[in-house]
């Protein structure tokens, strides 16, 4: 349904334009992507490479989860795919149609919920449906009686006639599935919907991402949240500084998590010397410096922690901070990246 | 690959005019506002100077010849310019609601031309508010002679669509935090040395001025207007106005779409 190949994008950009809610929309330049660790510091100065060389396939039928932490690509990814960003090399396909040669026929096939929403403010609830369908073809009363259904389904039916902006985050969050869905696309693209919602608009969207998925949707949302994308997604890519790391169903994922606890320890004094004490103690498996954090794998979960304290103080240094995760994808995501997603 | 089985082919002019639809409802709704925005000025100008003046003896009786179609030119290029222009603004700076139509299956250069169109449309709107608004306030204009409609009209649609091209190279390049340097940096002085309160040919006794000026496009439309409603005025050569009109019609055009497909695609 959905194939990138080799997909890359250079923003020339030597300094993203800075906007108080940070980077957001479509192209979204985020400003945090840098390029790869270090050595192209030069480079990266004068532009910022969002994708590297992503290669993508999203399957018929499919919810797909582009998982990442801020500036991994994502946004990106969703801009080149719905025909907002161009690709500086590589290629894009939409349900075999070239996002970057057949992008009217493309647009035609997509449903595109944004980041923050972008009701048309100067329309009410239902104009906004209804206008949207106009610009896909839709007749005036075709459009009204799906817009109706739309916000019935979506629980905002009252609202039909108020301006959108007397919605709450998450009903405007809502209209934007609504619109998305109106012309009644093959492809849906949500990118990060539950950015800024409350826990319990958040899962009435999931309730609404499932149904969708029921009816045999192929969705492709992002997110940086580990446990949206293991509760929602039937496949999800781990995408790090513009790099496809991992693609596969949430529980193959898990399986290939470190079997051990990740165990982090912010530590006051000698690194090396902590390190080594710490690689003694009974049911750890292996010993990293991260920073100024050493990060222990431990066989025995939280058990281990008091030993390895002592570890560190016999050392001669002092632990400040501790922080634990068990294996999951976010272990997977922090052994394949070296960070943590947020 | 999946084979898509409905193939919805959508006509690029049904979506074209989806668009002039909705703006033209929005705009429709915001009529009193518009009015105030855009007629406002030309409207206290001409209780002034076309009124006042005259009334106390400051300005000469036929000066209102002059006026009129002056301040007709300065209506319909500030309707149209800001109709255009600050809705973009906006849209896309902070709010991002163009992207509904950004996504719409049509060539986006055709989003950019819609907006152009419905500012020409708003532009005349102002135009056929201020002219008998005019007539009301300043009295029987001497030599006021609406009869040549085709030239009226011509000026008219040209005038509004050069200044709602304009609009567009103006929307994509201002920043939201701008719009208030926006006017005083060129909307002001395009209003004073656009020819809207002396006929260009006046300017004979200032001859820098005069050559000055001619790279202000409101000269060529409050010129034009001259021509089409009032003759007996002194006025730049018709034909001149409207081979200037019609370059600069393309040249923005030229300009602001390609500033609005950089905007429109990253």
């Amino acid at each position: 349904m959905i194939e990138t190949r080799a997909l890359t994008k250079v923003y020339a950009a030597p300094a993203p334009r800075k906007t108080p809610t940070g980077p957001t929309g479509p192209t979204g330049r985020a400003p945090t992507a840098p390029n790869g660790p270090a050595g192209r510091g030069a480079r990266a100065s004068a532009s910022i490479v969002a994708l590297d060389g992503l290669d993508l396939e999203v399957r018929e039928g499919e919810m797909f989860g582009l998982l990442g932490p801020n500036g991994a690509g994502k946004t990106t990814t969703i801009g080149i795919l719905t025909t907002r960003v161009r690709a500086t090399s590589g290629e894009a396909c939409v349900a075999g149609r070239n996002v970057s040669t057949h992008d009217t026929a493309v647009r035609r096939l997509i449903g595109v919920v944004p980041q923050r929403p972008n009701p048309d403010r100067s329309l009410n609830v239902i104009e906004n449906l209804v206008f949207h369908g106009a610009y896909f073809g839709i007749g005036t009363a075709e459009s009204a009686r799906r817009a109706i259904a739309l916000l019935e389904k979506f629980e905002i039916a009252e609202k039909a006639t108020a301006k959108v902006d007397d919605l709450s985050g998450g009903q405007q969050q809502r209209l934007m599935i609504a619109r998305a869905l109106l012309h009644e696309p093959e492809v849906i693209f949500l990118d990060e919907p539950t950015v800024g919602l409350d826990p319990q608009a958040r899962h009435a969207l999931w309730d609404v991402l499932r149904a969708l998925h029921r009816e045999g949707r192929t969705i492709v949302m992002t997110t940086h949240y580990m446990q949206e994308a293991d509760a929602l997604c039937d496949r999800i890519a781990i995408v790090d500084r513009g790099k496809l790391l991992a693609c596969d169903t949430p529980a193959a994922l898990t399986a290939r998590a470190p079997g051990a606890t990740l165990v982090d320890l912010t530590v006051e004094g000698d690194l090396a010397a902590a390190a080594a004490r710490c690689r003694l103690v009974d049911g750890i498996s292996a010993v990293d410096v991260v920073g100024s954090d050493l990060r222990a794998q431990s066989l025995r979960g939280g058990e281990a922690l008091p030993a390895l304290i002592r570890a560190v103080e016999d050392a001669g240094s002092r632990v400040q901070n501790i922080n634990l995760a068990k294996p999951s994808l976010e272990t997977l995501f922090i052994s394949l990246t070296g960070r943590k997603l947020d | 690959m999946t084979a898509i089985a409905t193939e919805r082919d959508v006509p690029t002019s049904y979506v074209f005019f989806a668009m002039l639809r909705r703006d033209i409802r929005v705009a429709r709704r915001e009529l009193p506002f518009f009015l105030v925005r855009t007629a406002m000025q030309p409207l206290l100008l001409m209780i002034v100077f076309g009124y006042l003046m005259p009334k106390l003896g400051v300005m000469q009786k036929g000066y209102t010849a002059t006026l009129l179609p002056g301040v007709l030119a300065l209506s319909l290029a500030l309707s149209s310019v800001q109709s255009v222009a600050l809705p973009m603004v906006a849209q896309f700076g902070f709010s991002k609601e163009i992207e509904d139509r950004l996504l719409a299956p049509i060539p986006n250069h055709l989003v950019a031309l819609e907006l152009i169109v419905a500012g020409t449309i708003q532009g005349m709107i102002a135009g056929i508010f201020v002219l008998p608004a005019g007539r009301l306030i300043m009295g029987a204009i001497p030599g006021l002679a609406l009869s040549n409609l085709p030239h009226l009209l011509g000026i008219t649609i040209l005038g509004a669509a050069t200044f709602s091209a304009l609009g567009l190279v103006m929307g994509c390049a201002i920043q939201p935090q701008q719009i208030g340097l926006m006017f005083s940096s060129i909307i002001s002085p395009m209003i004073f040395f656009g020819c809207t309160y002396y006929p260009w040919t006046a300017l004979d006794k200032v001859p820098v001025m005069k050559y000055l000026v001619l790279v202000n496009p409101l000269v060529y439309v409050a010129e034009g207007m001259r021509g089409a409603i009032t003759p007996d005025v002194p006025h730049m050569d018709p034909l001149v106005v409207a081979l200037v009109l019609v370059g600069l019609l393309l040249l923005f055009w030229h300009v602001g779409k390609r500033a609005f497909l950089r905007r429109a695609i990253s």
